[in-house]
C-alpha cells in the first residue's frame, strides 16, 4: 500500500487526538507503520481542534503536517459553519461525517463524503456522546484502511484501566461498522 | 518489544530502562509529558527512583549537582523559557564534569510567546559545555538517553549531555518503536560509579574557586574531553548497534542517499525526515540528492562533515534557529569549517512554523541552479 494520510477534525474535549492515537495503535496491530500527531493551537475547551494519522506498510519519514489527506473524519457537523473540512482533500478520498444529514444537504455533494450519525448510536450504546473512538468504526468499515480486530485490540489497550469504557466504546464500534456497511 | 508510543514516553522509558535514581523535574510545555510518564513508573513501582518537585527549573539543574555527587545517576527535561531558567547551572555542570543527562523538548523563547518548535533554547546554550545530540525520531529517543549516560559517564567525557527533540514535531508523536530489553540495557549501561563524591567520612570541597593560575587549564580539560567525547560518541552509537540493532549513522552525523549525492541538505532532527522522503522522489526522478542529519552539535564533528560533504557540489544548511545579528549558527559553523564546499544557510521553522516538502524541494532547486533565491524559507 501507498502512504495514507488521515486529518480528524473535531472540538477541543472531543477526543480527535485520542482518536487519531487509537487508529496509529490499531494500523500497528495490522502489521502496519504509522504516525500519529496533534496540529497543536492552544486548547480550549469547544475550540477547534486537527490531529492527524499517517498509515503505510514502510517506516515513515516525512513529517510536515497533513495538508492533502486521503480521508477526513468529522467529528463535530457544526464545526462546518467555520472550517473548510475539504481543504486540501483531492476529490478521490472520503470524507466521513458524524450527521444526521446528507452530504449534498452539508454543502458536500461534489465530494465523495459519507454521513453517518454517531452520536445517536453512541447515546443508544454507551448512554453519552462519545463519538471519538465509534468514529473509527466508520473508518474501518468504509475505508477497509484498518480491521475491526485490531481497533478492539487498541481499545482495550487505551482504556485498559476502565475495562467497562472500552467495552461500551467497542460496542460502539461495532454498531458503527455495521450500521456503514447499508450507508449509500 | 514492539509497540506505538509517544515520543516524550520513549524518552521516559530511556530514563526508566538507564535505571535513573533521581529526576528534579519542573514541566513546561511541550515537554511536560516526560515527567509525567516518569511520575507514573514511580508511583506505579515499576521505577526505583525519587521525582524532586522543585520550584523552579534554576532548581531542577541546581538539584543534579547535588544528585550526582551523592552518587546517583540523574535526569531532567525541560523547554524553552524553561531551560533559559537554568541557564545559570548549565556551565556549573559541565566545568564540575558532572555527567548529568536532560531532554530539551525543543521549543523557541519568548517573546513572542510561542509554544512551539524551534531550536532557539539549546543553541543558544552551545557554549556552556554541555553536549548536544539532536535525534529524529521515537526509536531514536529511547536508544539516545541510553547512549547520552554511556557517553556522559565515559571517564574520558564526563560532561553533561543534552538530548533534543523538536517539541511537538517529535515529543508529541505517536510512532513505531521496538523497546529494548532492560537485561541487555543493564549490560550495555553499567551501574553509575562516582569517584569523587559526597562523603561524610571524607568530606572534600566540590565546585571551588579557580584562580587565574589554573582555569585555563581546566577550560581546555573540558575542550579535550569535548574531543574525546567525538570518538565516545562514535563507540555508543557502534556497541549499541551490535546489541540492540538500531544504529544512526556513524552517531555523530547520518547519511541519506550521500554516496554518489551532488546537492545535499544538512539539517538537525524532523527536518531531515521531510527531506529524507524529498530526496527519495527526487532521486527516483534520477536526481543525486542526499540528506545529511548534524545528529552531534557538540561536539562538533569537523571531519565526519569534511569527509561527506567533499564531493558535492552544493550543500545547504538549515537552521532552526537564528543567532539575530549574524546567521543560523550551523550555518556559519559549517561554513568556516568547509570552505571548499558552495554552501547556503536557510532559517526555516521558527515558533513552529511546518517545514514543508515543498520547502525541500525549493532548496534542492536553489543547489541545483546554483543561485540561492531567499534565506527565510516562510
Amino acid at each position: 500500500m501507498a502512504l495514507k494520510e488521515v486529518r480528524f477534525h473535531g472540538r477541543g474535549g472531543q477526543g480527535a487526538v485520542t482518536s487519531s492515537q487509537v487508529l496509529a495503535v490499531a494500523a500497528f496491530h495490522d502489521g502496519k507503520f504509522t504516525q500519529a500527531f496533534p496540529n497543536f493551537g492552544v486548547e480550549r475547551t469547544g475550540a477547534p481542534v486537527e490531529s492527524y494519522t499517517r498509515i503505510d506498510s514502510v517506516p515513515i519519514d516525512v513529517r510536515q503536517h497533513v495538508y492533502n489527506p486521503d480521508y477526513v473524519i468529522v467529528l463535530d457537523p457544526s464545526l462546518m459553519a467555520n472550517i473548510d473540512v475539504t481543504k486540501g482533500f483531492e476529490k478521490k478520498g472520503l470524507i466521513i461525517v458524524n450527521s444526521n444529514k446528507t452530504p449534498k444537504e452539508l454543502g458536500l455533494g461534489a465530494f465523495n463524503a459519507k454521513c453517518i450519525d454517531i452520536t445517536k448510536i453512541a447515546l443508544d450504546v454507551i448512554g453519552k456522546p462519545f463519538v471519538n473512538i465509534a468514529a473509527l468504526g466508520a473508518f474501518a468499515s468504509l475505508s477497509g484502511e484498518v480491521s475491526l480486530k485490531a481497533l478492539d485490540k487498541a481499545i482495550d489497550e487505551r482504556f485498559s484501566e476502565k475495562g467497562k469504557i472500552a467495552g461500551l466504546n467497542k460496542e460502539a464500534c461495532k454498531v458503527v461498522f455495521n450500521k456503514c456497511k447499508e450507508v449509500k | 518489544m514492539k509497540t506505538v508510543i509517544e515520543a516524550s514516553e520513549a524518552v521516559a522509558l530511556g530514563v526508566k530502562l538507564s535505571r535513573v535514581k533521581v529526576c528534579p523535574m519542573y514541566p513546561i510545555t511541550p515537554s511536560t509529558h516526560i515527567p509525567e510518564r516518569i511520575s507514573d513508573y514511580i508511583f506505579d513501582g515499576e521505577m526505583d527512583a525519587q521525582m524532586i518537585h522543585v520550584e523552579s527549573e534554576h532548581s531542577a539543574a541546581s538539584a543534579l549537582i547535588g544528585a550526582i555527587l551523592a552518587g546517583s545517576r540523574s535526569f531532567t527535561a525541560t523547554s524553552s523559557n524553561g531551560f533559559e531558567l537554568m541557564y545559570e547551572i548549565l556551565p556549573i555542570l559541565s566545568g564540575m564534569r558532572l555527567p548529568a543527562v536532560m531532554a530539551v523538548a525543543n521549543r523557541t523563547v519568548a517573546a513572542p510567546i510561542n509554544i512551539w518548535n524551534d531550536h532557539s533554547d539549546s543553541m543558544s546554550a552551545r557554549d556552556q559545555g554541555w553536549i548536544q545530540l539532536y535525534v529524529e525520531s521515537s526509536q531514536e529517543c529511547v536508544d539516545t538517553i541510553i547512549q547520552c549516560y554511556k557517553i556522559a559517564e565515559d571517564k574520558k567525557v564526563l560532561l553533561p549531555t543534552m538530548m533534543c527533540l523538536d517539541g511537538f514535531s517529535l515529543s508529541h508523536v505517536y510512532e513505531n518503536v521496538d523497546l529494548p530489553g532492560q537485561k541487555k540495557v543493564d549490560a550495555f549501561l553499567p551501574s553509575f560509579k562516582i569517584e569523587d563524591k559526597l562523603d561524610v567520612k571524607n568530606p572534600k570541597t566540590f565546585g571551588p574557586i579557580g584562580f587565574p593560575d589554573t582555569f585555563m587549564e581546566l577550560k581546555k580539560q573540558q575542550q579535550d574531553s569535548m574531543s574525546n567525547a567525538l570518538e565516545v560518541i562514535k563507540k555508543a552509537n557502534k556497541d549499541y548497534a551490535k546489541e540492540f540493532g538500531k544504529s544512526y549513522g556513524d552517531g555523530l552525523i547520518e547519511l541519506f542517499e550521500m554516496d554518489d549525492a551532488e546537492y545535499a541538505i544538512l539539517a538537525l532532527g524532523t527536518i531531515c525526515g521531510t527531506a529524507k522522503a524529498k530526496a527519495r522522489e527526487l532521486r527516483s526522478k534520477g536526481k543525486k540528492v542526499g540528506v545529511i542529519r548534524l545528529r552531534s552539535f557538540r561536539p562538533f564533528p569537523v571531519e565526519s562533515l569534511k569527509k561527506a560533504t567533499k564531493n558535492l557540489k552544493g550543500l545547504a544548511v538549515l537552521d532552526r534557529h537564528i543567532s539575530l545579528g549574524a546567521k543560523g549558527p550551523v550555518f556559519t559553523e559549517i561554513n568556516s569549517d568547509i570552505s571548499e564546499t558552495n554552501v547556503f544557510g536557510y532559517i526555516a521553522g521558527l515558533g513552529g512554523r511546518d517545514v514543508t516538502l515543498e520547502h525541500i524541494e525549493s532548496v534542492f532547486k536553489d543547489l541545483e541552479t546554483g543561485k540561492q533565491s531567499k534565506e527565510w524559507l516562510l
